[in-house]
């Protein structure tokens, strides 16, 4: 009689589903976390606060500025959206979120309570730890203040670790400016914040330019101590990184002391869909916060 | 490494004390081509008789066993405005390959570097690959693979056993246990010294046999230097954007995801297909903008990924030349020529 030769049983326990309980943001492995409130900033961009319903999850979860989370409404979506809030909170994370299709639609209709998956937080954050004793230049263009805010909340809360901090943040109109209501609490503590718009309305009795401009205003008449000394973050439309970084080049920032935050398309967040792929490099992965120096060596980058 | 020689007639022994409690997966002829030419493809076997194990380089991989075209991430169950979500690896029964070539092989081990030892491992894919068994046998070279350019015309590991055909033998290298143990329930011998020498004789004449290439030398480089050649625009001009190319490549992985609410509005689905980077949309972000509007910007980056960025990441590139996508391509591109092309040769 021949053996009863049977090759191995199914295992659809791979390994690496023991890696889902210790680390929590491997594959497929989503918070179930719930809204818990919705503030509309503009008729566009709404922001989410999001709270991890597990308590050990919610004590485990921690992120640093830059970092952003794939949020998930079942049946509808998933999509990439950068944290938007102190890296100090555990277990909760702000998002904004600017109405753009499916997904974003449909969660502007969604309300408090409901349940989101939220899996993360992925891709790499602005090194704020190596960051300390510097100058610090938090440089937005538009949206590109959504991501910038959670550093900016990080210097806040530890401002005596930095030297000079300015916040430099552009918009076309007065009527895009976001988050008008922390203006007055970011500008404490020694905070330089120079608001600039392109085109005034009446009411407006700021500047009005380029964000190059105020940067100009800011770099002019200082030694080459304060330029090597300096870190620069980034965040915009793709235009303005380059005419930004490259004013800060000129003045001899150096390249790997500038972020920029890089924007693709995202299917998985872990280098797996390749939808996030530029040049060699994946941004989910090795973004989406890269140094200048970095970038400038990637094809197709910007 | 372990190696046995065996007759042939073994071989079918050893096919039918498998396929008696395991599923099979084997070449088969599935037609003819214009040209008269035999079609092969992997399918589920039961009958030793329908294997073909003289084939040629099938038109498909054998991709979909453990990377499907589409497979379900996950499900969720939707009640009361509330939802469950469950996760299914997809992983059915173990399958046993019988009979895949060494580049095919290889493939299965650059994605392995991906989608099992790099960051964040795929389970979906890990449990197939886990409950594989792979008896690998060599190939007829083809005019048109490439597969000694690119060093995956022999396979190292990736496999539980390997056999060559001497002629009147088989000569069978022995990975696995699993392997040692199926092995046992058929006769087999310790290879002499002129089996080693018949080895090497056959190896050496199949070597001759490979024409296409590709020379590789620098290449990660030369691809940098001539980001902006027009070759690139040249090639994009005959490229139809199709994706073809992607689908019949074993080492091609780009998926896309979509989520969709079932018809009775009582569950969800979050599908992942596989995808190409040559479909116009694929750098596409919300609101429109795309980043590789033009076709030749996305035929060139199917190339950086697989001789550039690969190579930058794991020291190797993802492509094994098996020739298919030149084979599959409507436009007749194929990677030889784009190659050449890039340092410098004309396209024909
Ligand atoms: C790192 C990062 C951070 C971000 N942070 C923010 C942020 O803080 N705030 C913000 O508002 N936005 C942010 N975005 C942008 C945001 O992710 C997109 O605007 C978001 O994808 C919009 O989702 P949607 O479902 O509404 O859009 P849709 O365009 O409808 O896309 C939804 C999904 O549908 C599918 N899909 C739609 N169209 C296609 C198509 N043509 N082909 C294939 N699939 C398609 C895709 O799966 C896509 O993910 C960020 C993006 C990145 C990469
Ligand atoms: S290279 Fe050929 S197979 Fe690939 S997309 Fe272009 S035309 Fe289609
Ligand atoms: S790129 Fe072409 S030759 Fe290379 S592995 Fe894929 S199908 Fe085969
Ligand atoms: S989002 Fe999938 S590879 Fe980056």
């Amino acid at each position: 009689m021949k053996p009863k030769l049977k090759f191995t049983d199914v295992t659809t326990q791979p390994p690496d589903t023991q890696r889902r309980k210790n680390d929590l943001s491997s594959f497929e492995y989503t918070h179930r976390a719930e809204i818990t409130s919705v503030y509309p900033l503009t008729d566009m961009e709404t922001i989410y606060r999001i709270q991890i319903i597990d308590p050990e999850e919610r004590r485990r979860f921690k992120f640093v500025p830059g970092q952003f989370v794939m949020l998930e409404m079942p049946g509808i979506g998933e999509a990439p959206f950068s944290i938007s809030s102190s890296p100090s909170i555990h277990g909760e994370v702000e998002l904004c979120i600017r109405k753009a299709g499916n997904l974003t639609n449909f969660l502007s209709k969604v309300g408090r309570g409901a349940h989101v998956g939220i899996r993360g937080p992925f891709g790499t954050g602005f090194p704020m730890e190596e960051m300390r004793g510097q100058n610090i230049l938090l440089i937005a263009g538009g949206l590109g203040l959504v991501p910038l805010r959670s550093p900016i909340a990080y210097v806040q809360e530890n401002r005596s670790h930095f030297k000079e901090v300015n916040i430099i943040y552009g918009t076309k109109s007065p009527a895009h400016l976001l988050f008008q209501y922390q203006y007055e609490v970011w500008s404490k503590d020694d905070i330089n914040l120079n608001i600039i718009v392109e085109k005034t309305d009446p009411a407006w009795k700021g500047s009005v330019g380029l964000i190059t401009e105020s940067l100009l205003k800011i770099l002019t008449g200082r030694d080459s101590e304060f330029y090597h000394n300096t870190y620069a973050i980034v965040c915009g439309p793709p235009v303005m990184f380059k005419f930004v970084c490259n004013m800060l080049n000129k003045f001899h920032v150096p390249m790997q002391k500038m972020f920029v935050s890089l924007e693709r398309r995202m299917h998985c967040g872990m280098g797996k869909c390749c939808r996030c792929n530029v040049g060699s490099t994946y941004t989910c992965l090795k973004g989406p916060v890269f140094d200048y120096w970095t970038v400038m060596n990637l094809k197709e980058a910007i | 490494m372990i190696f046995r020689i065996f007759e042939k007639k073994e071989l079918r022994s050893l096919f039918e004390i498998l396929a008696a409690h395991n599923k099979i997966v084997g070449p088969v002829e599935t037609g003819r081509d214009k040209d008269k030419n035999p079609v092969y493809a992997f399918a589920e076997v039961s009958d030793f008789n329908s294997i073909k194990l003289n084939y040629t380089t099938t038109k498909l991989p054998a991709k979909r066993y453990f990377l499907p075209f589409q497979e379900d991430l996950s499900t969720f169950r939707i009640k009361d405005g509330n939802w469950q979500k469950t996760i299914d690896y997809n992983a059915k029964e173990p399958l046993i390959f019988f009979g895949l070539h060494a580049c095919d092989i290889n493939a299965l081990n650059k994605l392995d570097k991906v989608l099992l030892h790099s960051v964040y491992p795929t389970p979906y894919y890990a449990a197939k690959r886990k409950n594989m068994f792979i008896i690998g046998i060599d190939c007829v070279p083809q005019p048109f693979c490439f597969c000694r350019s690119m060093g995956s015309d022999t396979a190292l590991h990736g496999f539980d056993m390997f056999i060559t055909d001497l002629g009147a033998k088989y000569f069978v290298e022995i990975l696995t246990d699993t392997a040692y143990n199926f092995l046992k329930n058929i006769k087999t011998e310790e290879p002499k010294e002129k089996d080693h020498v018949l080895y090497m004789k056959t190896t050496a004449e199949r070597n001759k046999k490979f024409t296409a290439q590709v020379e590789t030398t620098d290449l990660a480089k030369i691809l940098d230097m001539e980001f902006q050649a027009d070759v690139w625009k040249q090639w994009g001009d005959k490229c139809l954007a199709c994706g073809t190319c992607s689908n019949v490549c074993p080492t091609c992985y780009c998926y896309g995801v979509e989520e969709t609410v079932n018809i009775d509005l009582k569950g969800a689905r979050k599908t992942k297909s596989l995808y190409s980077c040559n479909l116009i949309d694929f750098a596409e972000v919300a609101g429109g903008h795309n980043f590789r509007p033009e076709r030749h910007t996305r035929l060139k980056y199917r190339y950086y990924h697989k001789h550039r960025g690969f190579v930058e990441a794991f020291e190797e590139s993802l492509c094994v030349g098996c020739g298919r996508c030149g084979q599959a391509c409507l436009a007749g591109i194929n990677v030889p020529e784009v190659i050449a092309s890039v340092r410098g040769g004309k396209i024909k």
